[in-house]
């Protein structure tokens, strides 16, 4: 399998402290790699490395063939990177369905845009929802049409940054089956930064655990849920019995 | 072309629309030579307002300085035809492109250093203040003496030279009004409009769906500027002098910023109705002031102020989206 993303010895260091510190990762193409640890381990940072909220200290981010790190958040969405925010954030004042269409316009023409976000609309089960403001959702909605928007710039890697958070187990499994469906049928390559291992757990092909900024563990989820580091510094021995 | 235009719009809306038209076509005919001059300022605010409104109301920068577009406008086409004797619509096509390398070069510098919100509408202030201060000292243009443009007396209108009775500024400027408002309605239905839209929302989140968003809040404020040129050219040839200290002035682009907040921003029918209700409420309490003999200078501001409250505290959103709601005209989902 080919590697469509490929990080190496990235770091990033905030004043003294050292968020990420010399992380590699690849993710094969068509998979859906999870990024976990505790809070504080440098996954967002990361998260945000890749998405191109800022640059990398040292190290280099590859992107289908080609460098991404230095480059501005809106050029590594055109490349094909698409993104949802920890924090969700749609345009509050437009409706569900022009929140999905700005994303769509990035490669379509107006007409096209229409219905490739009416497409996803109904992929995402907001299409009845299609024309009440992005404000009035709930916050599950409003994670279904952060990933609308983000699916509707046509991207090869989706990033998701703690897409389960908040979300009630039954909404949640949801969510993995409509990823494992696009992962399945568009093969669309997803990498997650997670909290919920039950989710994880679930979704994950590849799984990397980072712990004080530093990789610790990286394989199946299978293998890294059974190392004793892990176990020690994240799971707990309990999360595995 | 024509029918793209109009669709997506409901029968009942463009009925409104051109029974709208209609009245403002036939006005002249009814209003004597007073009412005629407030009808004018309407149509300046309004057309002016539409133009402000394409960068705070579709892409949420707050210009505070657009006399700075105006009045390069004004100054422009008025210098070329005092001096040169080039007409006002030659006139545009370099007021115009002025008035938008000035915009670009506002933006340039806010959007490129990352000035955003109050920061922004402070440079936009004094930006304008400086060309103020600038044309000020600029013999060619008359400096502080103010620069006049001929006065005759004109046995009929001379559209090509906008010389003429008010009526023909009456027409050029609903003219100009019903154009801007088709542009806005058309920019907003294509992608750039929609860009605006999410930019003015959430510029970060703007960014992450692939919007380079210093080049569309560059296209705004050039296009915006540009417009507000067009409203100069109008300016100086109506009032036939241009003084600084008035075209320059802060009041002048506060005055601009009312017509859409009050009306709504970000509508497109925003600006027009909110010029309308400043100008007939400070007019009709002009009048009912007379009436009552008392006569104060500066009622209009104070009028004005007081519109501004109450739209503040009773309609935030502004006077139009109220109102569409409860006319049937609220917008198809």
């Amino acid at each position: 399998m080919s590697i469509l993303l490929r990080i190496s010895a990235v770091s990033k260091r905030f004043r003294g402290l050292v968020a990420v510190d010399r992380v590699s990762l690849d993710v094969p193409e068509h998979s859906i790699f999870a990024v976990i640890g505790p809070n504080g381990a440098g996954k967002t940072t990361l998260f945000n490395i890749i998405a191109g909220a800022f640059p990398p200290d040292a190290g280099t981010v590859i992107f289908a063939g080609q460098r991404i790190d230095g480059l501005s958040s809106d050029q590594i969405c055109r490349r094909g990177v698409g993104r949802t925010f920890q924090i969700v954030r749609p345009f509050p004042a437009l409706s569900v369905e022009d929140n999905v269409l700005v994303g769509a316009l990035l490669h379509r023409s107006p007409t096209a845009a229409r219905a490739h976000s009416h497409e996803i609309l109904r992929r995402l089960d907001l299409y009845a929802r299609r024309a009440q403001r992005a404000s009035e959702l709930t916050l599950p909605d409003r994670k279904r049409l952060e990933l609308a928007r983000a699916l509707a710039t046509d991207p090869k890697l989706l990033l998701l940054d703690e897409v389960m958070a908040g979300l009630r187990p039954s909404e949640a499994d949801r969510l993995v089956e409509t990823l494992k469906e696009l992962n399945r049928e568009r093969g669309l390559t997803i990498l997650l930064v997670e909290h919920v291992m039950r989710a994880v757990m679930a979704l994950a092909t590849h799984l990397l655990v980072m712990h004080h900024g530093a990789t610790i563990a990286e394989g199946s989820p299978d293998e890294v849920v059974r190392n004793q580091r892990v176990i020690d510094s994240y799971l707990g021995a309990e999360a595995i019995a | 072309m024509i029918t793209s235009l109009v669709e997506g719009v409901r029968p009942r809306t463009l009925i409104g629309l051109l029974v709208l038209l209609m009245l403002l076509l036939g006005a002249p005919f009814v209003a004597g030579d007073y009412l005629l001059t407030v009808l004018i300022l309407f149509l300046y605010f309004a057309y002016v307002g539409q133009a402000w409104n394409i960068m705070m109301g579709f892409a949420g920068q707050l210009s505070l300085g657009h006399a700075l577009y105006v009045g390069l406008g004004a100054y422009t086409a008025a210098a070329l035809f005092v001096h040169f004797g080039v007409g006002p619509w030659l006139g545009l096509l370099a007021a115009v492109p002025i008035a938008a390398a000035a915009g670009a070069f506002v933006g340039f510098l806010a959007f490129r250093f990352r000035i955003a919100g109050v920061y922004f509408a402070i440079l936009t202030i004094a930006v304008a203040e400086f060309a103020r201060i600038g044309f000020e000292h600029l013999t060619w243009t008359g400096a502080t003496a103010g620069l006049f443009l001929p006065v005759a007396q004109y046995a009929h209108n001379d559209l090509w030279n906008l010389r003429g009775h008010p009526v023909m500024f009456y027409y050029v400027l609903l003219g100009a009004t019903a154009l801007a408002f088709i542009a806005c309605r058309a920019m907003l239905q294509s992608r750039v409009g929609y860009f605006w839209l999410a930019i003015r929302e959430d510029e970060q989140a703007a960014r992450a769906v692939g919007i380079d968003t210093f080049r569309y809040k560059m296209i705004a404020v050039m296009i915006s500027a540009g417009m507000a040129a067009f409203a100069g050219v109008i300016y100086a040839f109506y009032y036939n002098n241009l003084f600084p200290e008035q075209v320059f002035n802060i009041s002048q682009s506060i005055l601009i910023v009312l017509a859409p907040f009050v009306g709504g921003l970000g509508t497109l029918f925003g600006p027009i109705l909110g010029a309308f209700v400043l100008e007939m409420v400070a007019e009709s309490m002009r009048v009912l002031l007379q009436w009552l003999g008392v006569d104060l200078p500066g009622t209009n501001q104070l009028f004005f102020g007081v519109v501004l409250l109450l739209v503040v505290i009773a309609l935030p959103e502004g006077v139009w989206p109220w109102l569409r709601g409860r006319i049937g005209m609220e917008q198809k989902p």
